[in-house]
């Protein structure tokens, strides 16, 4: 073969890789992406029971309660603004705590309560996430430097 | 004192890094001996002055001078003595000091043991050494400069993020960091031989011992990485595709592909510019992940603290490194011949679909990774790509090249007869459908992609067997088999050892994804929970006391149908200088499976919440991935990349015969 035609069989080839990575990439999309929403995106705005999304913001002080099997843990996380009560089933990370700023990661039960399949806290306690910055300044009550 | 020394150290070394990059570059062109001939010299003393500068900082760690910034802020005069000198590179400043440290190394070792270089390549390969050094040094003495003073200095220093105090995390970083910046050396190499418009054999020949270095380097820092995170975390998962674990993944994926496709290049004389263009991409994604960490544009549990700053630097400099070479790149490329031809079915094609892979596995990951990014800056909404967009999209790429992994090594180069490849693996074809059934079988009702899993791991293990077993001969020879064992060069052996481990770390994968169990809840003392067979006894907590830290201890007796099986100890640290806590899980394992226990403070009752995992053949991932580092030390160390390529025109003559 020539080395024309064989760089032609090449080219082809990785094209059509690409090509079904694309499609999969397309097709997976809307399964496998997992989107932000503030407190108070998810309580004025419709969202599908079921879907997987994340909240974040902080966890409103004096909100964390345990359940008696020891095992359950509702609190309410917040943007100063509104706040959504949250379900966790497990062992809250290490940074977690009232007062700091948290991301959880599940979906919305049909009475509004936020069903949290993982919780997480930042490794580092002077870190904000970024989303978490982003909810406060949009619900104005973030103050640079100060929350932080 | 010691400080400024070490702040002079690195302005000297930045003033020879300069020397390195410009003399021997210009002397190349213009054919001057004594210009290329500094580029030796430099590369040492450049080595020696920031050795000077990196002992320098670990001097003030370990002698706890909190005058000096960075040690004020991630060090404290309670923590052992080895986290003392870890906590040097446990933050921006010291690690990015350690970088220029291993790239200072590897451009040492170049102008010392590169005699038999040709003298223009080893002086174009150190140029370039030398400015990737002017780039990351300027960028330290710009914006982070280790040594800065603090007056007055603090009584104490704020000690280290506490999950950082342990022996994994000490020693994984400089095994990435030798893994990221060992990859310069392939990049060096590719841009220096783009500048001369000459890639052949013995080119390669020299490349490939640098790059494999790198790649075991990396290939045991990634792993390392992820033991941490299984046993530091206490989450009971190894790996969460983070960004910053993205970031050494995608080098490591161009990494292994550059390491396939400069074979071809050595053996047959082909691949070269797409050879070039995977030596680029693999230190351009370096440079990224480096990016990733440091300049807080992505949501990551590793990213040291954000300043804009330093990522716009960081950026600037990808964009001079990965456009300067890429355009030398498209000038110089299409000037590049290759010489073997080859049928699409043969040795070279299974290599190129390799890299095809890998390379569509690495621009999954890269869109996976800045895909937030991007909605970002689109104003899409905030969103985040977790596992299940991996496991969609990374996962069927990852199966088809384990496909062709066991069947690429029996093809013969130049041309190869596919239907009699695929004929002698009838026994290893025979072994992945029984594995598949017997899993089918014992799991039922278990999620499909387990027995998919098992088969891939069989079938890679099977054909990688299949493959020795006929080039020593076991079957048609067997009284020969052991000289033609003892005979066989070790980079054959290499490649056997890594594959093999490569299977078996997908078993692991496979199974404690398919079949891990858990448990959450909250024991009193005495109370029993059984999980996957094995009753674990709550026998209540203690309290112990660190060196610089209070633990409350659990302890769990484990029995098996009576038998006791282990105690394990799970703790909570304190860590009072932050005031923050940390998981330390306790493990046992059997070599087919880990019983991990995890527990949180106790209540005033003196109960606990408990996470209990049985995680299936866990393990087999860190015992697969020792295999592949060491099959990548048994190839580096054969004789023929030792000694390999004393000069071009045998080192041509050889790839020809």
């Amino acid at each position: 073969m020539r080395p024309k035609r064989r760089r032609l069989v090449f080219v082809v080839a990785g094209m059509a890789l690409l090509g079904a990575a694309a499609a999969l990439v397309l097709y997976a999309m809307n399964d496998s992406l997992v989107f932000f929403y503030s407190p108070t995106d998810l309580a004025t705005k419709q969202i599908p029971a079921g879907r997987m999304l994340r909240v974040g913001g902080l966890v409103e002080v004096g909100s964390v309660v345990h359940d008696g099997d020891g095992a359950t843990v509702h609190f309410r996380v917040t943007d100063m603004k509104t706040a959504v009560p949250v379900v966790y089933k497990g062992i809250l990370p290490d940074l977690f705590r009232e007062g700091q700023g948290v991301v959880a990661q599940g979906t919305l039960g049909a009475d509004k309560t936020f069903v949290a399949a993982e919780v997480l806290a930042k490794h580092d306690e002077k870190y904000m996430p970024k989303e978490v910055v982003d909810a406060l300044k949009k619900s104005g009550r973030w103050q640079e430097g100060t929350t932080q | 004192m010691i400080a400024e020394l070490g702040h002079f150290a690195l302005v000297l070394a930045l003033a020879l890094a300069l020397a390195q990059a410009v003399l021997p570059l210009a002397g190349a062109a213009r054919d001057n001996q004594a210009w290329m001939a500094v580029a030796a010299p430099a590369s040492q003393g450049q080595l020696l002055f920031i050795a000077i500068a990196f002992f320098a900082l670990m001097q003030a760690y370990v002698s706890s001078d909190f005058s000096v910034a960075v040690v004020a802020d991630n060090s404290n005069s309670a923590m052992p003595l080895i986290y003392k000198a870890a906590a040097t590179w446990g933050n921006h400043e010291g690690s990015l000091l350690l970088w220029v440290l291993i790239l200072a190394v590897f451009g040492a070792a170049v102008g010392t043991f590169g005699n038999n270089l040709p003298p223009k390549l080893k002086a174009r390969v150190l140029a370039v050494q030398g400015l990737i050094a002017v780039g990351f040094l300027a960028f330290m003495l710009l914006t982070s400069n280790p040594f800065a003073r603090l007056d007055p200095p603090p009584a104490d220093g704020a000690d280290l993020n506490p999950l950082l105090q342990d022996p994994g995390l000490a020693f994984h970083p400089p095994m990435l960091y030798f893994g990221y910046v060992g990859f310069s050396m392939a990049f060096s190499f590719a841009v220096a031989a783009l500048i001369e418009g000459r890639v052949d054999a013995a080119w390669a020949r020299w490349v490939r011992p640098w790059t494999l270095a790198a790649w075991i380097a990396l290939t045991a820092g990634i792993a390392g990485g992820s033991w941490w995170s299984y046993y530091e975390l206490g989450w009971g998962g190894w790996w969460a595709w983070d960004p910053v674990e993205n970031a050494s993944f995608m080098p490591w994926l161009l990494g292994t592909a550059l390491l396939h496709s400069a074979i071809v290049v050595e053996k047959r004389d082909a691949l070269k510019s797409w050879t070039m263009l995977l030596a680029i991409l693999t230190f351009a994604m370096s440079l990224v992940g480096t990016f990733l960490v440091r300049s807080g544009v992505l949501t990551s549990v590793h990213a040291f603290a954000s300043d804009p700053r330093r990522g716009v630097f960081i950026l600037f400099l990808l964009v001079i490194a990965v456009g300067g070479s890429l355009t030398l790149f498209a000038i110089r490329a299409p000037s590049l011949r290759d010489g073997g031809l080859f049928q699409p079915i043969s040795r070279e094609g299974s290599l190129i679909l390799n890299n095809l892979l890998l390379a569509v596995g690495g621009v999954i990951v890269f869109l996976g990774t800045f895909m937030p990014l991007f909605a970002d800056v689109l104003h899409a909404g905030a969103i985040s790509v977790g596992a299940p967009y991996y496991f969609l999209i990374f996962n069927p790429f990852a199966a088809l090249l384990i496909v062709v992994m066991a069947v690429g090594p029996l093809l013969p180069w130049k041309r190869a007869d596919l239907a009699g490849a695929l004929q002698r693996l009838t026994a290893a074809s025979a072994a992945t459908v029984v594995a598949a059934g017997l899993v089918w079988w014992l799991k039922t009702g278990g999620p499909l992609f387990g027995v998919l899993g098992v088969a891939l791991g069989v079938w890679l293990l099977m054909g990688t067997l299949v493959e020795y077993g006929e080039r020593i001969g076991i079957l048609r020879a067997p009284g020969d088999a052991w000289r033609r064992a003892r005979q066989l060069p070790r980079a054959a052996y290499g490649m056997t050892l890594a594959h093999a481990g490569l299977a078996v770390a997908i078993l692991g994968m496979t199974g404690s994804a398919a079949w891990k169990q858990e448990q959450v809840l909250m024991m009193r003392p005495g109370d029993t929970v059984s999980l996957a067979g094995y009753d674990y006894r709550f026998d209540g907590v203690a309290d112990v006391a660190g060196p610089n830290y209070t633990a409350t201890r659990g302890t769990f007796t484990v029995t098996k149908d009576g038998t006791p099986v282990t105690i394990l100890h799970p703790e909570k640290r304190k860590y009072p200088v932050q005031g923050v806590p940390t998981t330390e899980a306790a493990i046992h394992t059997n070599g087919l499976a880990d019983l991990y226990a995890v527990i949180d403070s106790p209540d005033d009752a003196g109960a606990v919440s408990v996470h209990l995992y049985h995680q299936p053949l866990v393990p087999w991932i860190w015992a697969g991935a020792v295999l592949m580092a060491l099959g990548g030390l048994v190839s580096l160390s054969d004789r023929r990349l030792r000694v390999g390529a004393p000069s071009r025109r045998t080192a041509v003559a050889m790839a020809r015969a």
